[in-house]
């Protein structure tokens, strides 16, 4: 089939009739045409009605609503535990994001190699990340109980008073962020893999030859060569962990006191349980503004690093 | 794979990384063990404490309940048709669109393949309250249909597929439009077959994303009988702190996990392939 030469060809079959045309038509638009219907419908339609209802007041008893301008945002940033949930959400991407670069590398590293060993130990990381949330927090729950939980049983055959994780403000939130590392640490340790395997082998043999010690060979070889991967796992944290929800509601409710309430819950709960539309619909916007900034200033800032 | 394997004197150091790792990764099995040993115990047992778990008697007791008694079943059939239909849905649009910006020029096709790449910037909470919304003025909450279709929008398996038609060589289907061969039977039966493993990357991410998927049937499915596995297993944690039934509960989390997990052996060649494909990318 290849062997076919093409170049003298090709405007013959152009023109040729019935058969495919090589050109712009419009029928080809029909390829992309079913796919837009639903990209239209339910992705641009939804983002600008969502716009639009952040602006709407709705009256929960006649079932109207009335454009209020920026009302709901005016609210929003007047709300103690709207702000609460913001600073949670925050913390939590601060606690987690790092811990996911500097695990999910060293991980990468160790477990870069071809034998079985590694092999199974690479699915046992990343296998957890195929669980869902749902289970992922019955299992945690079973860690965390202070009853009954794994840590306080371990805890009280040591002589020590179990802790209550879950139920403490200091400590929910870093309680939801063990156990969403112990979910999905696998993904950005395979991400890692992937870039330490487009490294040339002949750099780290020249690097022997030149008696570099193993640490140097990583500061200068390994991390240079991975850091457009370390962005990409940076970026995708960031706005993954933005969007904390089953774990907390699961695990904690928000609680104690919304000391653990992420902005996702908080949208959840305004929306679908007090049915304030246009209160969420408000709220989500401003958690999508804050993904975005985020991203792009991680974008900006390390592309800047990387010129310099 | 690592060339410092071959480098001499660092025997005993790698050694000692791989018996840290091999620790670690004990400990990271530990919750899951802890689960499936529970899931063992009779629930009057753990009633009063979790910490006979070590010792018998152990019983199969909680797994047969869940073929009695629950709405596991239900469930499971739901997050199955649901599943399905969301893989098989995005696949067949990806394909078709993903040829479409490759291969098939129309006017404006280079800028709407922008839009639909802007498109990925879109998180899902920015979109919801309108979703249920739009879904709300249709009457369809709680069928299949509402579970499945937001599913369909994202832009994520077109990108991918455009991409992978993009690398396809264009001699291949230059050839079959000598032969007067139409787009669509070229897309059919010349270029499709060729993008099988990129179905199956695809495929698989899908599936997994559309099982695991919580937020969305949450909200969308409110009665018990359309909630998939997802929604169900976590309504079922909410009267947790009664420590009744706990044994049961473990074993409703080890069956529901037992699919996905099943699909995670059988396929984690492609899964590996397929992250390690979208990082290179």
């Amino acid at each position: 089939m290849t062997d076919v030469t093409l170049s003298s060809a090709r405007p013959v079959a152009a023109k040729r009739p019935g058969g495919a045309s090589i050109g712009p038509r419009w029928t080809n638009a029909l390829f992309v045409a079913p796919y837009m219907v639903f990209y239209v419908l339910l992705l641009v339609y939804p983002l600008f009605k969502g716009i639009w209802m952040s602006l709407l007041q709705s009256d929960m008893f006649d079932d109207t609503s009335k454009f209020s301008g920026l009302a709901n945002y005016y609210r929003l940033f007047n709300d103690k535990v709207f702000i609460g949930t913001v600073w949670n959400t925050v913390l939590f991407v601060v606690m987690t994001v790092p811990v996911f670069v500097v695990i999910g590398l060293l991980l990468a590293l160790a477990l870069n190699r071809s034998d079985r060993t590694a092999a199974a130990l690479r699915a046992i990381f990343f296998g957890t990340s195929v669980l869902s949330v749902t289970i992922v927090t019955i299992i945690w729950k079973m860690m965390y109980m202070p009853g009954n939980g794994a840590i306080a049983s371990v805890m009280r055959y040591f002589g020590l008073d179990p802790i209550a994780f879950t139920t403490t403000a200091s400590l929910a939130l870093p309680a939801i962020a063990i156990t969403t590392i112990w979910w999905i640490i696998g993904l950005p340790m395979m991400l890692f893999l992937a870039a330490l395997q487009q490294i040339p082998g002949e750099l780290y043999e020249a690097a022997a030859l030149d008696n570099a010690s193993r640490a140097r060979s990583f500061w200068s070889i390994t991390l240079p060569s991975i850091r457009r991967t370390m962005l990409v796992v940076v970026i995708y944290e960031i706005v993954a962990q933005f969007q904390l929800f089953g774990q907390a509601q699961l695990l904690t409710q928000g609680g104690p006191n919304n000391a653990s309430r992420p902005i996702v819950q908080f949208i959840y709960e305004q929306g679908f349980r007090s049915w304030n539309l246009g209160y969420a619909a408000a709220a989500s916007e401003i958690l999508f503004v804050i993904m975005a900034v985020a991203a792009l200033a991680q974008f900006f800032a390390s592309r800047k690093r990387v010129e310099e | 794979m690592a060339a410092s394997e071959h480098i001499v004197g660092r025997g005993i150091g790698n050694k000692l990384i791989l018996f840290t790792v091999i620790l670690v990764a004990v400990f990271w099995m530990l919750p899951i063990a802890w689960t499936l040993l529970l899931s063992f115990k009779p629930n009057s047992e753990l009633m009063i404490s979790t910490a006979s778990a070590f010792q018998p008697p152990y019983t199969l007791k909680n797994y047969t309940d869940i073929f009695q008694s629950s709405g596991v079943f239900r469930w499971l059939w739901n997050s199955a048709v649901v599943s399905v239909g969301v893989t098989a849905g995005i696949l067949i649009l990806s394909s078709l669109a993903g040829y479409g910006f490759a291969r098939a020029e129309f006017k404006g096709r280079d800028v709407i393949f922008i839009l639909v790449l802007l498109g990925l910037a879109v998180p899902e909470q920015a979109v919801i309250i309108a979703r249920h919304q739009i879904f709300s003025d249709l009457k369809m909450h709680n069928t299949y249909p509402a579970i499945i279709l937001p599913g369909l929008s994202s832009a994520f398996g077109v990108f991918l597929m455009t991409q992978y038609f993009k690398a396809i060589p264009k001699d291949i289907d230059e050839a079959a439009m000598l032969d007067n061969a139409s787009r669509f039977k070229i897309f059919w039966k010349v270029l499709l077959p060729l993008t099988i493993p990129a179905q199956a990357t695809l495929g698989i991410f899908s599936f997994l994303g559309a099982w695991n998927d919580y937020l969305w049937p949450l909200i969308s499915a409110t009665k018990p009988e359309m909630f998939t596995i997802t929604v169900g297993m976590a309504s079922t944690q909410t009267n947790f702190a009664q420590s009744e039934g706990l044994g049961f509960l473990m074993a409703q989390a080890i069956f529901a996990g037992l699919p996905v997990f099943i699909v995670y052996l059988f396929f984690q060649k492609y899964i590996v392939r397929a992250v390690a494909g979208a990082a290179i990318n």
